[in-house]
């Protein structure tokens, strides 16, 4: 909302000397908060004046232009020029070139001395120009900012303006007011007007406040005015689309008729463009009562006006030329003809005031919050008038605005009001809240006084009566935000000042500090960074190819992902279903950037949507919804688990004297994955395994011991690699770390030490090619049976004594007994016993 | 090496004849052999060339070893005092010997360690220095604070019911507060599911779920649909505290706010309140903070929203309000840092450039 201040000190006691700076100073103690300052002063400035054509003649030019030669008298007859500079004539009639015809001699127009600056740093100096030395500017409405015409000058009479000559034309032109512009929370629509802005300026300030409405002198009604008929047919939530509705009529009005320039320029200032005078006064009004009105041309008008729901197929040709299809929620206003207005939202075509209007039909109505807020959706129609009556307009202002309309109608159109007046509707119910005592400094901790809470409650126009234990409060009828205790609450701390509020530390009952999760998540987390990798936090919006390519094992097996209703962008429509498209995405950014040895992770949900997707209807605010509806929400939201992700790609390290780094490879991934699972203590199955974006030969599946899938690592798909111009053997792994966490122990049992002596033995192994490794091992492990502490594979061998397709594996098997020192027969025996079952599984031989 | 002869007699050189063996009983030859013996010993300047000295002069073929092994042949009365003289002579030529020994080894030992000498500030990094993100090491230190005041860490959904994020809060379906923070709604739209705009949706879930009292700390990933420019993200973080018991105020919520403040900027910031709205407190607040280490001079920032929070949250969670009040408030982590550690561009924090994160390392 913007405030020229000159309009807020016709009603708050703005000091004279303040700026919009200091207003907005004011208000933000009560809660608003400054958005800009708009001052034209800052983009303009004089010798500026009033000046009359004293004589043109016009110059045809090579160029195909005719100029005129003018001088304009800058001072009234006899007087002496007072602005002094180069080339001000002390005469008081300066000559100047101007290409612009639509003015004649004696016209009062608007002229730049030398030394004035205009918008956009155009400085105004005498030039030499079609062999003449202009002196100054005859200016058009657009270079002095004040509008958008520029096919010829300024004429003052057209503004219905006669100033005197040489007078500031700045100040005429309302070019010197400024206004404050501040945001205005969804609470409180009442101060989208004037009369709020300076009611709460008032409170801010602790100074007197004047009601514009109180000013405003309704005419006695002779009779029956327009015939209005209010038939919502379909209530939303119950409340009645239209519960009061004022008309009034004028009539005779001159359709030539200017706007003034105190209003053009106030308006001008809110941010609202000169349109028409009528367009203008209905504007004026809103900004200053903040009642939204409609204008009709009355002889446009056929039949009773109704106030109705539209009926299916209905359409309505609206102000801006659309044809609009009417929705059965949106209200209407409508006449014998069908519709002739979206209600609060946008007016019809049909019955629009025009330059040929004389009698004028004037719409102040209370329309429901909830109705206009549809149809503006609906229609996609934000307007000044919808975003008032969304949050909600003061039911009590309807007639002193329509008045008000009605008298500048007279004031400034010469038209003639009738006396009889349309007013129909019922008002709202009053609120009336108790407030017990004590309440407010309860919840503030303050120890408000009686009489604060009294007199601040009144202050805002409430009507505050003393009852048992307490006060019955009734909110003031444009304060519709006022209905419960805490309510009004707020308003007594706001009013009081929050910066009496003290400050007490509660005390928190004692803690569980961090969860499990939570402490093996950041263990995880630490683990990773402190093994050299960098944490990301990539943005979870990817492709459909993305979540394709990665969210599944198999090529080609359809995975739900979650699809995006409004996605920033169509390409990025989708949420990620796997990390690694994030990491990959900045690994190339940061290749681009020159940095081609990474080690990245990042930790973050991923969406995996299965079965049921949301709830069809969602249970209503202020109450708990029961058990089952709660368990129906959470059915429907997808299922997010924590999932973890890492990428190598280059060297381990820079090069340095005496090291020479190592290309990170695809048992890095493993190892990352491991890591994870090693600090927060869980045991990870390492298997091959094959997944589409992994190189086949070298991708491994990640297990829990329970066989669950956890996870894939190892090297990507040289094919995808390329296709993301990321280095060949770039390495990743991910896992869904919810699953890992959860598959730790609660506790581990402690494993008796055995002090007695060690027996190792090693076996070399031949083995067919593709066994993996990591059978054999388990397979030796089983084997030998519990005198085995410990076996490790330490070698893998293929080529020469090997028989092609086969390999050698050296693992090295330590042996103890936990009450006895073991011979070197005992040992051997595990240790054939260990072979034995692995000859029999694999086919293994001793090398 | 105070004994060292002025006049020295030549030390027989690595001759293949056997010399003649001096008398043992003749003290001048003897003694010339002896000063020899120390002349070649201290003129060594090598462990080698001692080792050479030590032969010619102690050797089987040398001038001393030679004249003691006469001694035997000597009659009974020459005996003693031969070996005497012997003995001493060869004694001071072992002790000087072995006095030059050590000095030389000594000599050798420091010159090694010498050459051995590297340059330490070439030292290779073998261990790659990770980093945390900025962002989630601040998420964790904030988390640290509260913990340390006995609150509890609550987690949630990121794609969430619209009833947690809005009506349980307190947004009316068709208020225009419901549309102050653009939503990203997931298809398809009537399954009322969007990416939550706050973490606030985690107070409500840790109402339903928890005892009273409750007092939680939500941080978390939060949406809105604004383009990424230098301040906006349509992906950020906040944290949101909640506390919920008998008889709290807005003067606890000052407090807590300030002790919280003075954690992360030091005992010199403070707190200031300034009327807001927000649907799901009342009274509500917009929180600024002094920073008093704020780039270009100390000043108050604005940094987040607060509030005593409606009784229709507390019933949504079938909290009675007449027993039980609490406070909320919640601070955007991005925010945080941009104005504690100085960023001034959200790009940096997004796009993931190692640069970023690394000049942070662990710390925040």
């Amino acid at each position: 909302m913007r405030i020229p201040l000159t309009w807020l000190r016709e009603y708050a006691q703005v000091p004279a000397g303040a700026t919009a700076e200091d207003v907005m100073t004011e208000l933000v103690k009560v809660g608003f908060e400054e958005e800009a300052v708009h001052r034209p002063l800052d983009s303009i400035s004089g010798p500026i004046v009033v000046g009359q054509v004293l004589s043109m003649s016009p110059e045809p030019q090579t160029n195909g232009k005719t100029i005129n030669w003018c001088s304009v008298r800058v001072v009234p007859e006899g007087a002496v020029q007072p602005h002094v500079g180069e080339g001000i004539e002390p005469s008081g009639i300066q000559e100047v070139v101007c290409g612009a015809h639509n003015f004649t001699v004696g016209d009062k127009v608007v002229v730049t001395l030398p030394g004035a600056v205009l918008p956009g740093d155009f400085r105004i100096s005498p030039r030499k120009t079609y062999g003449h030395v202009s002196a100054g500017m005859i200016a058009s409405v657009r270079e002095l900012g004040i509008g958008e015409d520029h096919d010829g000058i300024l004429v003052l009479s057209t503004l219905g303006l006669d100033p005197e000559l040489g007078s500031d034309a700045l100040d005429l032109l309302g070019l010197t007011d400024e206004a404050a512009e501040i945001n205005v929370t969804p609470d409180r629509g009442y101060v989208f007007s004037i009369r709020g802005a300076a009611r709460e300026y008032a409170h801010a300030t602790g100074t007197p406040f004047t009601d514009p409405a109180a000013l405003v002198s309704v005419t006695a009604a002779t009779g029956p005015g327009y015939p209005v008929r209010l038939e919502d047919q379909a209530p939303i939530y119950g409340l009645s689309g239209c519960d009061r509705f004022v008309a009034r009529t004028v009539r005779g009005i001159n359709p030539a008729a200017p706007t003034p320039t105190w209003m053009s320029s106030r308006l001008r200032l809110a941010g609202i463009r000169s349109i028409s005078l009528p367009v203008d006064i209905s504007n004026y009004v809103m900004l200053e009562l903040g009642q939204p009105l409609h204008f009709y041309d009355a002889d446009k008008l056929d039949g009773d006006i109704v106030v109705r729901r539209a009926a299916a197929g209905e359409t309505l040709r609206t102000l801006d030329g659309k044809v609009r299809k009417l929705d059965v929620e949106d209200l209407l206003i409508t006449d014998s003809s069908g519709p002739i207005g979206v209600a609060g939202v946008m007016g019809g075509a049909s019955t629009e005031v025009t330059s040929s209007t004389t009698r004028v039909l004037v719409e102040a109505a209370h329309f429901e919050e909830v109705s206009i807020a549809r149809s503006r959706r609906r229609h996609k129609l934000p307007s000044e008038a919808s975003k008032r009556f969304e949050r909600g307009v003061d039911w009590e202002v309807a007639d002193e605005a329509a008045q008000r309309a009605v008298n500048l109608l007279v004031e400034l159109a010469g038209g003639t009001e009738d006396t009889t007046v349309t007013d129909v509707g019922t008002p709202p119910a009053a609120v009336t809240v108790f407030l017990p005592a004590g309440f407010a400094s309860a919840r503030i901790g303050i120890d408000f006084t009686p009489e604060q809470i009294q007199g601040t409650l009144t202050d805002l126009g409430a009507l505050v009566e003393a009852a048992d234990g307490g006060w019955s409060v009734t909110a003031p009828s444009w304060r519709h935000d006022l209905a419960t205790p805490e309510d009004l609450t707020e308003e007594v701390a706001r009013l009081v000042g929050y910066d009496l509020i003290p400050a007490t530390l509660p005390t928190a009952p004692p803690g569980r500090g961090y969860s499990r999760t939570q402490q093996q998540r950041r263990r995880a987390v630490q683990a990773l960074a402190d093994s050299g990798l960098t944490e990301i936090l990539a943005y979870p919006f990817v492709s459909k190819v993305a979540n394709d390519s990665f969210g599944v094992a198999e090529a080609g097996a359809p995975r739900e992902a979650v699809k995006l209703a409004n996605p920033l962008s169509e390409e990025f429509g989708y949420l990620r279903t796997s990390v690694l498209p994030g990491l990959i995405e900045t690994a190339k950014r940061n290749h681009s950037r020159g940095f081609h040895d990474l080690a990245l992770f990042e930790s973050g949900l991923v969406f995996l949507p299965s079965g049921t997707m949301g709830t069809a209807s969602i249970p209503p605010l202020g109450a708990k919804p029961s058990d089952a509806v709660l368990d129906a929400l959470d059915d429907g939201i997808p299922y997010q688990p924590l999932t973890i992700g890492a990428l190598f790609t280059g060297k381990d390290t820079p090069a340095a004297p005496g090291h020479t780094p190592r290309a990170w490879d695809w048992a890095d991934a493993v190892d990352a994955a491991r890591l994870v699972a090693d600090v927060t203590g869980v045991d990870l199955v390492v298997e091959q395994g094959s997944h589409q974006a992994f190189h086949p030969g070298r991708a491994a599946v990640l297990k829990l011991r329970s066989g669950e899938v956890v996870g894939y690592a190892g090297e990507l798909h040289p094919k995808l690699l390329a296709e993301e111009h990321l280095p060949a053997r770039t390495v990743a792994m991910e896992l869904n770390a919810s699953k890992v966490f959860d598959a730790a122990a609660d506790v581990i049992v402690a494993k008796p030490i055995s002090t007695f002596p060690v027996a190792t033995q090693d076996v070399a192994l031949v083995v067919p090619a593709e066994i993996p490794a990591a059978a054999v091992l388990e397979t030796l492990r089983e084997g030998a049976g519990e005198l085995l502490e410990d076996v490790a594979l330490f070698d893998e061998y293929e080529g020469a004594g090997i028989p092609a397709g086969s390999k050698s594996l050296a693992f090295g098997l330590r042996f103890r007994a936990a009450d006895r020192t073991l011979t070197a027969d005992e040992a051997s025996a595990a240790r054939a016993a260990a072979v034995e079952l692995a000859a029999e599984r694999y086919g293994a031989t001793q090398r | 090496m105070s004994d060292i002869p002025q006049k020295t007699a030549p030390a027989p050189q690595s001759s293949t004849e056997p010399a003649a063996a001096p008398d043992p009983r003749d003290e001048a030859a003897i003694g010339a052999a002896v000063e020899a013996a120390l002349a070649a010993i201290a003129a060594a300047s090598t462990l080698d060339e001692l080792k050479t000295a030590r032969l010619a002069h102690t050797g089987e073929k040398s001038p001393l070893s030679l004249a003691n092994r006469e001694i035997g042949a000597l009659s009974k009365e020459f005996k003693a005092a031969a070996g005497k003289l012997m003995g001493a002579s060869r004694g001071r030529v072992a002790k000087a010997l072995a006095a030059r020994t050590e000095v030389l080894e000594a000599e050798d030992a420091a010159r090694i360690l010498v050459e051995e000498t590297v340059d330490v500030t070439a030292a290779p990094r073998r261990r790659r220095a990770g980093a945390r993100h900025p962002l989630s090491t601040l998420q964790d230190r904030v988390s640290d604070i509260f913990v340390g005041m006995g609150w509890e860490i609550a987690e949630g959904p990121e794609l969430e019911s619209e009833w947690f994020n809005f009506d349980a809060l307190n947004f009316k379906p068709d208020h225009p507060a419901r549309e102050m923070q653009d939503t990203f709604f997931v298809e398809p739209p009537e399954a009322h599911l969007l990416l939550r705009t706050h973490t606030s949706p985690v107070q409500v879930r840790s109402l339903l779920e928890r005892e009273l009292p409750v007092y939680v700390l939500c941080p978390g990933k939060v949406f809105r649909t604004d383009e990424l420019d230098a301040t906006h993200t349509p992906v950020f973080h906040q944290f949101e505290g909640l506390a919920i018991d008998k008889g709290l105020s807005m003067a606890d919520l000052r407090g807590t706010l300030e002790h919280f403040a003075r954690q992360m900027f030091g005992g010199e910031a403070s707190i200031r309140l300034r009327p807001n709205y927000f649907p799901f407190t009342e009274p509500s607040a917009e929180l600024d903070i002094w920073h008093p280490g704020a780039k270009g001079g100390p000043r108050w920032i604005e940094w987040g929203g607060c509030g005593m929070v409606n009784p229709n949250v507390l019933r949504a969670a079938g909290i009675d309000p007449d027993q039980y009040s609490g406070f909320a408030f919640g601070m955007g982590i991005e925010r945080t840092l941009m104005f504690r550690n100085e960023v001034s561009d959200m790009h940096d924090m997004i796009e993931g450039d190692v640069r970023f994160s690394e000049h942070f390392g662990m710390e925040i």
